[in-house]
């Protein structure tokens, strides 16, 4: 299926209702050998205008369905990673295809089309404050020409995907930090992107409530959906278990793909992550309303 | 449709939100409208009057009491042929009293008719196509004579030729210098209105630069983005106009009208179109606050 194109686009939104229980069946997609990698940095290089170099000559691939870190310290270019792949920032050298597709190739007015096909939460959830959860969340169907009455399907069920249902009409900071970063990431996700990438997503949360997002995430990547997580966290990274793509510098130090954990449910996956980092299950701040939709356990 | 709705409850939300820039934005349309309304018909009644002047500019040829009534006729002729020559009257002693009483009016009026005879002499009045050919014409009537001393085109006339041009000088002068002050002051308040404008609006724009940002993350396209700014700036527009409109007649009805019978510079003013004045204004005011949004965001849309 061709990722950048309308027609896969209102393919996709069609289904509406049904992806829920899609959701809950689906097996992790495993990559089809005509189909190029969704993400391919070609030698990218970012130089800032005063001259610091963010990427230099950067070449990294990840594939459709993939669940992968990003990770190195402050200033080491992961920011600037996210934003060249939503083309945000464009590289000096080299290029990013996306889906096999040249992003800096494109004509500028198709950048918005782009960024519809990418899901993008940040740590600082950018939650517009004087809406509703309800609101953010169906601004951004609303931006893509929705119609009204699809709106009205698909955000209560994203919603209830994500655990915040009850909250619906509630403003962003009537919200904790775990559900606000839950609201940007049901927006991200509303359209079904099958690329999502996450700045930081925990980067403001506290342990328990970072699991929790984490297991939202990788709920998200289990439909199919690519999702690349930028983060500092070296502990959260090694429990895990997932491709680990380490930068220093602007530079790729180590990309590490530890196998076995793939088949997981989320529910494993939780209650392992939580065992390794000695976090117990108490706080449901975090929590996604599995009950709801009795994922498998 | 679906996007035009969205496009208007998105503009109308941000007026209700950010209430204090667009009142700003109001308040600054209001006052640059009310000013333009002020000023233009100010200048376009001192122009008019200004050409009302130099319309009457024109030449008396005085005649000799004996002139007779065949020379009066053949320079009649003469004077029609003269270049820019428009209008030719001539005017008997009789006729030149009558005008002289008319001018005095009240006891002095009285005054004349105690005059035994009448020591006006005949005269002609010509009107002149082009305010400028006044001297031209003048040379034409008195040519140089073979000694090189200007000699009148016929022995019926007596020097020299009167003009009213001092007097119409004097007044165009005052008007012209009255039409440069009110061009620049009303140059000036326009380019300040503008640039206030343009302030007002890239304020209330950067306090929602968040609102952009998150847009361009969803997939907004730029018109997508512009349009809700747009639509926003067209109502602050309309608002700001109708009330500045709805000033202007109030000041037209109480204070213009009553005075337009007593002062005819003050009619001028008030005949002056109202209905395309305040089309114009109206539209001057949408069309910058549209326009300004529209330009001021191209900033926050580089990609």
């Amino acid at each position: 299926m061709p990722l950048l194109t309308r027609k896969s686009n209102r393919a996709r939104n069609r289904d509406g209702g049904k992806h829920s229980r899609r959701l809950s069946r689906t097996k992790p997609t495993p990559r089809r050998l005509n189909q190029p990698p969704i993400i391919t940095v070609n030698d990218a290089t970012v130089v800032y205008p005063g001259g610091h170099v963010a990427l230099e000559r950067l070449a990294l691939e990840i594939d459709r369905g993939e669940f992968a870190f990003i990770t190195g310290p402050t200033g080491c270019g992961k920011s600037t990673l996210i934003k060249m792949l939503i083309r945000e920032i464009e590289p000096k050298a080299g290029n990013v295809e996306i889906a096999g597709k040249d992003i800096n190739a494109m004509p500028a007015d198709r950048t918005p089309y782009l960024r519809r096909r990418i899901g993008t939460v940040f740590q600082d959830f950018k939650l517009l404050p004087n809406r509703t959860v309800y609101d953010n969340v169906a601004y951004a169907l609303q931006v893509i020409g929705e119609p009204r009455s699809q709106i009205r399907k698909k955000v209560p069920e994203i919603l209830r995907l994500v655990g915040l249902q009850a909250k619906i009409h509630s403003y962003p900071d009537e919200l904790s930090g775990g559900e606000q970063q839950r609201v940007a990431i049901a927006r991200a996700f509303v359209n079904h992107p099958p690329l999502l990438l996450a700045d930081e997503p925990t980067g403001n949360l506290d342990p328990e409530t970072s699991i929790g997002i984490m297991q939202l995430l990788y709920r998200i990547n289990r439909t199919g959906t690519t999702v690349l997580v930028v983060t500092h966290d070296r502990e959260m990274v090694d429990k895990m278990r997932r491709r680990v793509i380490a930068l220093e510098a602007g530079r790729l130090v180590r990309d590490h793909k530890e196998s076995g954990y793939h088949d997981e449910s989320t529910k494993e996956f939780a209650a392992r992550v939580r065992a390794e980092m000695g976090v117990d299950q108490g706080d449901a701040n975090g929590q996604a309303g599995d009950d709801f939709f009795g994922f498998e356990h | 449709m679906g996007r035009i709705g969205f496009f208007l409850s998105e503009a109308f939300r941000a007026l209700r939100r950010s209430a204090a820039p667009s009142v700003a934005a109001i308040v600054t349309i209001v006052v640059t409208t009310l000013l333009l309304g002020v000023l233009v018909p100010v200048l376009r009644a001192s122009e008019s009057k200004a050409s009302e002047v130099r319309e009457q500019i024109g030449l008396e040829v005085y005649l000799y009491n004996d002139a007779s009534r065949a020379e009066i006729d053949s320079l009649q002729r003469k004077l029609g042929a003269v270049p820019h020559v428009d209008g030719v009257t001539f005017c008997s002693p009789e006729c030149a009293k009558k005008e002289l009483a008319g001018e005095l009016k009240g006891d002095l009026a009285g005054s004349i008719d105690e005059l035994n005879s009448n020591p006006l002499p005949p005269s002609f009045d010509l009107s002149l196509d082009d305010p400028d050919s006044l001297e031209a014409v003048r040379a034409a009537l008195l040519p140089p004579n073979s000694a090189g001393k200007p000699t009148p085109i016929s022995a019926a006339i007596d020097p020299p030729i009167g003009d009213s041009r001092e007097q119409a000088n004097q007044i165009r002068e005052v008007t012209g210098a009255v039409k440069i002050v009110l061009l620049v002051i009303a140059g000036l308040l326009l380019v300040a209105s503008l640039l206030l404008v343009a302030n007002t609006i890239r304020l209330s724009i950067y306090a929602r630069r968040r609102e952009v940002e998150v847009m361009r993350l969803v997939g907004a396209t730029n018109w997508f983005i512009r349009w809700p700014f747009m639509i926003e700036g067209v109502i602050v527009g309309i608002m700001g106009a109708g009330i500045a409109v709805g000033l202007l007649l109030l000041g037209k009805v109480t204070i213009v009208d009553p005075l337009a019978d007593d002062f005819a510079l003050v009619d001028n003013l008030s005949t002056t179109g109202f209905v395309p004045l305040v089309a114009m204004l109206v539209a001057a005011a949408v069309f910058v606050s549209a326009v300004g949004s529209g330009i001021t965001l191209r900033r926050f849309l580089r990609v």
